[in-house]
């Protein structure tokens, strides 16, 4: 019998522990026990998670693999497919934000390895607290250097994502991170086959660490959690580069491999009793045979050390000498560490003994899934409601105050530190979805993270909806179709009705969305608990999207191109809702954020038809800060100016700084006017002026509001991350 | 013109610079396992960039133990050229291949942007098709970058590329590259591999390569 407060150290119910023990028709012993725990903990068995994740639409033309395996794939051509998947690393990264994000980085790489794909790039999608705070400050460069770490030194290029301050995030950080990868032919699978085939695990050596870090994410922090250090993980990014280049080549050269699983998250134990689960067989381990680097581990500490740079093979029987030499060339350990059995049992033994033996749909299909109790916060309709916000007595200040707040700001301090070079792809980053070519391919792929925690705060379902449309117009702007979705969908505590209305009401939105633009999720991940006794973090559902562009010549950028140049809007900017405004003159998130689907969908299909025929010469999407912000930022980046009068009955706040979404920026060849707006005559479309050598000029209703140099927008917008981390 | 590039443990620009051997120049190139000693038929070794050996104890330090490294020796005093970029540089300096050593960035953080550079000197294997006193530019990405030597004087007539404008990571004398006293010896922290196509922003790596390439 065990005690309620045993059965928390490991996050579970007694109620959930007398389930299992039902099920099993016995007590479980200590090595079982740790087992069951992990497998249940929300971070690998989705129990609250599962039932609504089964909403998004996930099949399309080009889906080779959707949710359910390592990563999802994406067929780009008759020869090369594409792998994509993201991750949170929230937890550790609260803790210890260097290794915290660096083993982030660490894990979603070996998903994309698992698939036979070599990594391409990665994109990290990070919220922080506000720079006052040092203990923020120390938590964002630790996870920036920590990724830098990582990704430089296994030579995958960082060449995106996102960077949000808001005070929720205090305490929980939130570290994102996605990874692309290409593979050619037949993509691999993380399944065991084959009656008698060897498991063999690859990589570094076993320890001590990282044991019960699935549980431990499975838990809110408290001050306690500080102590949970050692539930984080160290990586080793020279190692995983090895594991890297072992792999592939070890696939290149050999048939021999049937599976490859990462060992992330409740290492040998999800591991094997995944692979076995989607092989419809069981796996039999000798803890002895696995490679330790610690004298004295009990067997369960083998079988739940989270040691990183780990992956796990199913080997064809016989042919394991085929490939151990490529394994040890690269300095790296080859240990068959058991086989594959009939019986759908996982069987652990030590010295030939059995310690342990569980079904594998114990921890698979029969990890309890809950019904969430949701319900609708009461504070909500409060909280959508603007009233008395004091009048803006200076537009100029206003906007250059905004340009120059960290999460308008440039984020050069940060993708500075990361090499976002290496393999020499990357074709543009920092201004909109980034821009890769595909060495040998007339295509090239467009790769964006978006989401803003603000609007689902305020409106999750029209939040999770934005969520999708952003990210898919970040890629129209660039000339990019977009083909497939992986998220990161993070959360409060999920047994907290009010955050599980909030999850269930996101996820529903991001559903209709993607539906209604076409655009499937192919993989992705739940990360729940984020909240302290301070804060929980706004609900953040974040979009990972991949496009594909025809060839360069239908690449569009955001910058203006040149003098002359007729700047267009799409769209009706407006409402201030869930905006930067708001929050800066009334120091809190409020209002309902407004968002069109059926002129999103519209607005995408022919714009996305204007850029391949390259009737426009630029495109910027407006978001974040609104109208103003997003048009200095197309001046700072081309060092062009603009001389534009906005015609308007709405207010100059809400033309300046609203965030209705869609609204897109485009300019074009002042010759092609007519055609222009004949072409966009189905939309919201307005001329606003043009572009000039360099002052940046607005008027409104014909009465001057913002009049400013370039240099002057150069330097707020420069500087607004560094004079904090001087 | 025969190249080879050598792949250490944790080498990761070795496949960048096969490309633009291979598929922009149109050059023989084969990759060499740093456990090899062959050199025949190359008349031009790349170290290439990154983490050789994961930079632990220190950039290059390790990698100058490499079984290869004797190999590289003879055949650079025979005349063979050799260009170490980034980490290449780094693992030539450790291994006294080049004079001075590479520390820290002044920020200690890792940079990678673009950056100026002037070019000292066009007389070289590596540099002939530029102008002296030429601007371009290049990026770099590296943690260890800030080039020190005891006695500048020694090598003053061997730099052949500087930081122009701003020094990105507190190099004495803004030394981005230098030669050996013979010349055939090349390392430099900017990666021309990465600036080698218009598609990539620049062009102007590539003309390190072609020089190679005219130069035989």
């Amino acid at each position: 019998m065990r005690t309620r407060e045993e059965l928390q150290r490991i996050s579970m119910s007694l109620e959930e522990y007398e389930l299992a023990k039902s099920i099993l028709g016995r007590e479980p012993n200590d090595l079982e026990l740790g087992m069951i725990a992990v497998m249940w903990s929300e971070h690998c068995g989705y129990k609250h998670s599962k039932k609504i994740l089964k909403l998004f639409p996930t099949t399309g033309p080009h889906v080779l693999q959707g949710p359910g395996e390592n990563a999802g794939i994406i067929k780009l051509d008759e020869e090369l497919a594409l792998a994509m998947k993201m991750e949170s690393h929230n937890h550790p990264s609260a803790i210890e934000p260097y290794q915290g994000a660096a083993t982030g980085v660490g894990g979603i790489v070996r998903d994309i390895l698992a698939m036979g794909a070599r990594p391409i790039a990665l994109l990290d999608s990070l919220r922080f607290g506000l720079l006052e705070n040092p203990r923020t400050r120390y938590l964002f460069s630790g996870v920036v250097s920590g990724i830098a770490g990582y990704g430089n030194c296994i030579g995958v290029p960082t060449v995106g994502g996102e960077l949000v301050f808001e005070k929720p995030y205090t305490e929980n950080p939130l570290v994102n991170v996605m990874c692309i990868g290409l593979l050619k032919g037949k993509p691999k699978s993380g399944k065991a086959v084959g009656v008698g085939n060897s498991l063999v695990l690859v990589g570094a050596s076993t320890g001590r660490d990282g044991i019960h870090g699935a549980t431990f994410a499975s838990l809110e922090l408290t001050s306690d959690s500080i102590e949970r250090r050692p539930a984080v993980q160290a990586g080793d990014p020279f190692m995983e580069k090895l594991l890297i280049e072992a792999i592939l080549e070890a696939l290149e050269k050999s048939d021999a491999i049937i599976g490859i699983q990462d060992m992330g998250a409740a290492g040998i134990t999800s591991s094997s009793v995944e692979m076995a689960n989607r092989g419809g067989v069981g796996v039999e381990i000798e803890v002895t045979k696995v490679p330790q680097r610690e004298r004295g581990m009990k067997p369960e500490e083998i079988m739940l050390s989270e040691s990183q740079e780990r992956m796990l093979l199913c080997v064809e029987k016989g042919r394991e000498e085929e490939i151990r030499p490529i394994f040890e060339k690269w300095g790296l350990n080859f240990a068959i560490i058991g086989h594959v059995i009939e019986e759908k049992i996982v069987r652990v033994r030590e010295n030939g003994k059995i310690v342990g033996e569980l079904p594998i749909d114990l921890l698979t299909e029969k990890v309890p899934a809950y019904d969430l109790i949701t319900k609708e916060p009461e504070k909500l309709k409060e909280i959508q409601i603007i009233e008395n916000v004091p009048k803006i007595e200076d537009y100029e200040n206003m906007l250059l105050r905004l340009l120059g707040s960290p999460n308008c700001s440039s984020s050069s301090w940060v993708y500075e530190q990361y090499d976002h070079m290496v393999e020499t792809n990357t074709v543009s980053i920092g201004r909109g979805a980034s821009i890769l070519r595909v060495k040998g391919k007339p295509y090239l792929l467009g790769i964006t993270t978006d989401g803003e925690g603000r609007y689902c705060y305020l409106d999750p379902y029209i939040g999770g909806m934005m969520a999708v449309a952003e990210s898919a117009r970040n890629l129209i702007c660039v000339g990019a179709e977009p083909l497939a979705i992986t998220d990161c969908l993070n959360f409060g505590n999920p047994e907290d009705p009010e955050i599980a209305w909030y999850f269930v009401e996101a996820v529903k939105g991001m559903s209709e969305c993607s539906r209604r633009l076409n655009i499937p999720v192919i993989g992705g991940n739940v990360s729940f608990y984020n909240e302290s006794e301070n804060y929980t973090v706004y609900p953040t559902p974040v979009v990972g999207m991949l496009g594909k562009i025809e060839n360069a010549e239908t690449i569009c950028t955001p910058e203006f191109k040149k003098e002359g140049d007729t700047i267009y809007i799409l769209g009706e900017p407006g409402n201030l809702g869930g905006s930067l405004l708001i929050e800066e003159l009334l120091g809190e998130v409020r209002g309902k954020p407004s968002f069109d689907l059926e002129l999103e969908v519209k607005l995408e299909d022919l714009l996305f038809k204007a850029i391949k025929s390259r009737l426009i010469n630029s495109a910027q999407d407006v978001s974040r800060g609104g109208l103003g912000i997003a048009l200095a930022e197309c001046s700072i980046w081309s060092n062009l100016g603009i001389e534009a009068n906005i015609e308007t009955e709405k207010t100059i706040e809400e033309i300046l700084f609203g965030e209705a979404q869609p609204v897109v920026i485009i300019t074009v060849d002042s010759s092609r006017e007519k055609e222009i707006e004949q072409f966009f005559k189905d939309l919201p479309i307005k001329k606003i002026g043009k572009v000039t050598r360099n002052n940046f000029s607005i008027k409104i209703n014909s009465n001057d509001v913002i009049n400013l140099d370039i240099e002057t927008l150069k330097k707020e917008w420069s500087g607004g991350i560094e004079r904090w981390m001087k | 013109m025969n190249f080879g590039i050598v792949v250490f443990p944790g080498t990761n620009c070795d496949r960048d610079c096969y490309y633009v051997i291979k598929d922009i120049l149109n050059q023989p190139v084969r990759f060499i396992w740093h456990r090899e000693y062959e050199l025949k038929r190359i008349d031009c070794v790349v170290l290439p960039g990154g983490f050789s050996y994961g930079d632990y104890l220190r950039a290059g330090a390790i990698a100058r133990f490499s079984p290869i490294m004797s190999s590289i020796r003879e055949f650079a005093e025979k005349g063979g050229l050799v260009i170490g970029i980034c980490n290449g540089f780094q693992i030539l300096t450790e291994a006294g291949l080049l004079p001075g050593a590479l520390g820290r960035n002044k920020s200690l953080r890792f940079i990678c942007k673009y950056v100026n550079l002037i070019v000292e000197r066009n007389d070289t294997p590596f540099t002939s098709e530029f102008k002296k006193g030429e601007i371009v530019r290049m990026p770099i990405a590296h943690n260890e970058g800030n080039y020190y030597i005891d006695d500048l004087s020694k090598v003053k007539k061997q730099v052949v590329l500087r930081y122009y404008g701003e020094n990105p990571n507190g190099a004495l004398d803004n030394i981005a590259g230098i030669v050996n006293e013979k010349g055939n010896v090349f390392g430099l922290m900017p990666h021309p591999e990465r600036c080698s196509e218009k598609i990539l922003g620049s062009e102007d790596g590539l003309r390190i390569f072609k020089s190679i390439v005219r130069s035989i």
